[in-house]
């Protein structure tokens, strides 16, 4: 029995150990989430929907920067989104094995984790010097880039796991290969790779570093893609690190926006992941 | 056993029924001659020469590893899907060899359908499962593709179980009317030839009858070859039966012959269990 109450102990003493750094790590999250909450409910007001970034000193909201917001998002993901499945289906489907998917795959992996104010600085020297000025296009572009390898990257795996012998049914009735692929492997994978699109709609909506270089920011309300943008990141940026009482409590409310909006898209795509095993 | 001593036993051989040579309505819908199949260097059959029959099932038994689901494989070139495998030799269709490098694959595997071992329904309705091979290659009216399905559906023996809820999902359906909806589905498109991988091993002995039942009932319309592991299986529902080992093709007769009365030791020591 000895070796039977040794292994209970030890069972216990690993179990006592692994929910400790869960309490750890959740720790931290309640304590970010609590804060905002404390502090960024009271901005949370119609004015915050309804009026425009204000000077220091006078009432205003985040209207632009919640629009250029979601435009950039919105540009960035139509950007973004094409050609990250078109990639990731180049490498499921086409370049399985081949040593140019290899590199492919390798310099997409390599992308997912670079730095964003790389991405940044790369838009910068690639659009906005030589547009001669910060652009909600070139805030769009630098998004989209980001974008770009989350969406290779979940396409491929949901892709991947669409099972061969389905690929074989539907060419063994003398489907060409891009029937086989758009009719078939995207409808058995489309849950997974709409979360994917999510997930990266997710990412870049609190994206900060890249819009500092290309969209800047704008106090006005604004339109134009072709001018400086405002954003939720940037405006966030600067009027907390502002010595303005009400900037700082702008900026709290903003980020309570965005973690808000965050959560819901990852809960959205979890939910959209699991109904779609849920069904089949 | 030696390939040439293989090659002795297959119907060009004179020691052949009579009646495959002589019977008109007896055609060769499919004369598989020498092919030789390479998964990268390692070759997986070796020489294999017999003929299909049409409105005749034939079946292909031996052990795990012989090589029969790689030659039912060949016969529409799916394999083509893997880069490192090829086949060598002819495969005769109607006069036709189609492993020449000139042939339209998917017209070649719309005239040859397939049904594999584990059910693969389409993740879409059990309508657009049916319909998907169909819309493939014809452009129906609504009313002759609703057609189509239903006589499909109703070939297949599984019209009843699922008329009511044709725009339900595929995927919820038992693995027994996958199976058929899946034959359906091959059935549908009208092909010549109709190969079956192991299409019952992955079911309960129930749907497995239904599933026997339907290939006697096909068999009027179409050549069928069909690969199995079960040997009741093999010689209630086949005319011509095919014993293959590592790769080589040991025997091949009319069923009844192979199973009261096999040439080869080899094939007698595999029907009666010695070996397998």
């Amino acid at each position: 029995m000895a070796i039977y109450a040794r292994r209970r102990l030890i069972n216990a003493l690993v179990m006592v150990l692994a929910l400790a750094a869960t309490g750890f790590g959740l720790l931290w999250l309640v304590l970010v989430l609590w804060t905002l909450l404390w502090n960024g409910i009271a901005a949370i007001t119609p004015a915050l929907f309804s009026q425009m970034t204000p000077p220091p000193g006078s009432a205003g909201g985040l209207l632009n920067a919640i629009f250029g917001s979601v435009v950039m998002t919105l540009i960035a993901t139509l950007l973004g989104t094409p050609t990250g499945i078109l990639a990731g289906t180049f490498l499921a489907e086409y370049s399985r094995g081949s040593r140019f998917g290899e590199v492919v795959r390798f310099i997409n992996d390599i992308l997912l984790s670079a730095p964003s104010i790389i991405v940044g600085l790369f838009v910068y020297e690639l659009m906005v010097l030589r547009m001669g000025h910060f652009s909600a296009w070139a805030g769009a572009v630098a998004l989209a880039i980001i974008v770009v390898p989350v969406v290779v990257r979940t396409t491929e795996d949901m892709l991947n796991l669409v099972p061969n012998a389905l690929r074989e049914a539907a060419s063994a009735l003398g489907s060409p290969k891009w029937k086989v692929i758009v009719l078939v492997s995207y409808r058995a994978a489309i849950q997974g790779m709409v979360t994917g699109v999510m997930l990266a709609v997710a990412r870049i909506a609190g994206e900060t570093a890249p819009l500092l270089f290309t969209a800047l920011n704008n106090q006005f309300w604004s339109t134009d893609l072709n001018a400086p943008m405002a954003n939720l990141p940037v405006v966030i940026f600067q009027f907390a690190m502002s010595p303005y009482a009400d900037w700082q409590v702008l900026a709290w409310g903003g980020a309570l926006l965005i973690t808000i909006t965050v959560l819901f898209l990852n809960i959205g795509a979890r939910a959209l992941a699991s109904w779609g095993t849920f069904k089949q | 056993m030696s390939p040439a001593a293989a090659r002795q036993v297959t119907p060009f051989a004179p020691s052949d029924p009579p009646e495959m040579r002589s019977n008109p309505t007896l055609r060769q819908k499919v004369v598989i001659r020498d092919v030789d199949f390479f998964y990268g260097a390692f070759k997986a059959l070796n020489g294999i020469t017999l003929p299909l029959h049409d409105k005749r099932v034939t079946a292909f038994i031996g052990p795990s590893g012989c090589g029969k689901s790689t030659l039912l494989r060949v016969l529409n070139r799916i394999y083509e899907l893997y880069p490192g495998q090829r086949a060598t030799g002819e495969v005769i269709v109607d006069g036709e060899n189609i492993l020449s490098p000139g042939v339209d694959l998917n017209l070649l595997r719309a005239r040859i359908g397939m049904v594999f071992q584990k059910p693969t329904p389409f993740p879409m309705s059990i309508y657009d499962n049916i319909a998907f091979g169909i819309r493939l290659y014809e452009r129906l009216q609504h009313h002759e593709l609703d057609e189509r399905v239903e006589s499909a559906l109703r070939r297949a023996a599984l019209w009843d179980e699922v008329k009511d809820k044709l725009r339900q999902s595929g995927l919820g359906l038992s693995g027994g009317q996958q199976q058929r909806l899946c034959i359906a589905r091959a059935v549908a498109v009208q092909p010549e030839i109709l190969l079956l991988d192991e299409p019952a091993s992955a079911l309960d002995p129930i749907s497995t009858q239904r599933i026997e039942e339907l290939i006697a009932e096909l068999k009027a319309d179409y050549c069928i070859a069909i690969v199995t592991h079960n040997m009741q299986q093999a010689a209630r529902s086949s005319d011509y039966t095919a014993f293959m080992y590592l790769g080589e093709l040991i025997e091949f007769d009319e069923t009844e012959r192979i199973f009261t009365r096999p040439k080869q030791k080899h094939t007698e020591d595999y029907i009666t269990g010695r070996f397998g």
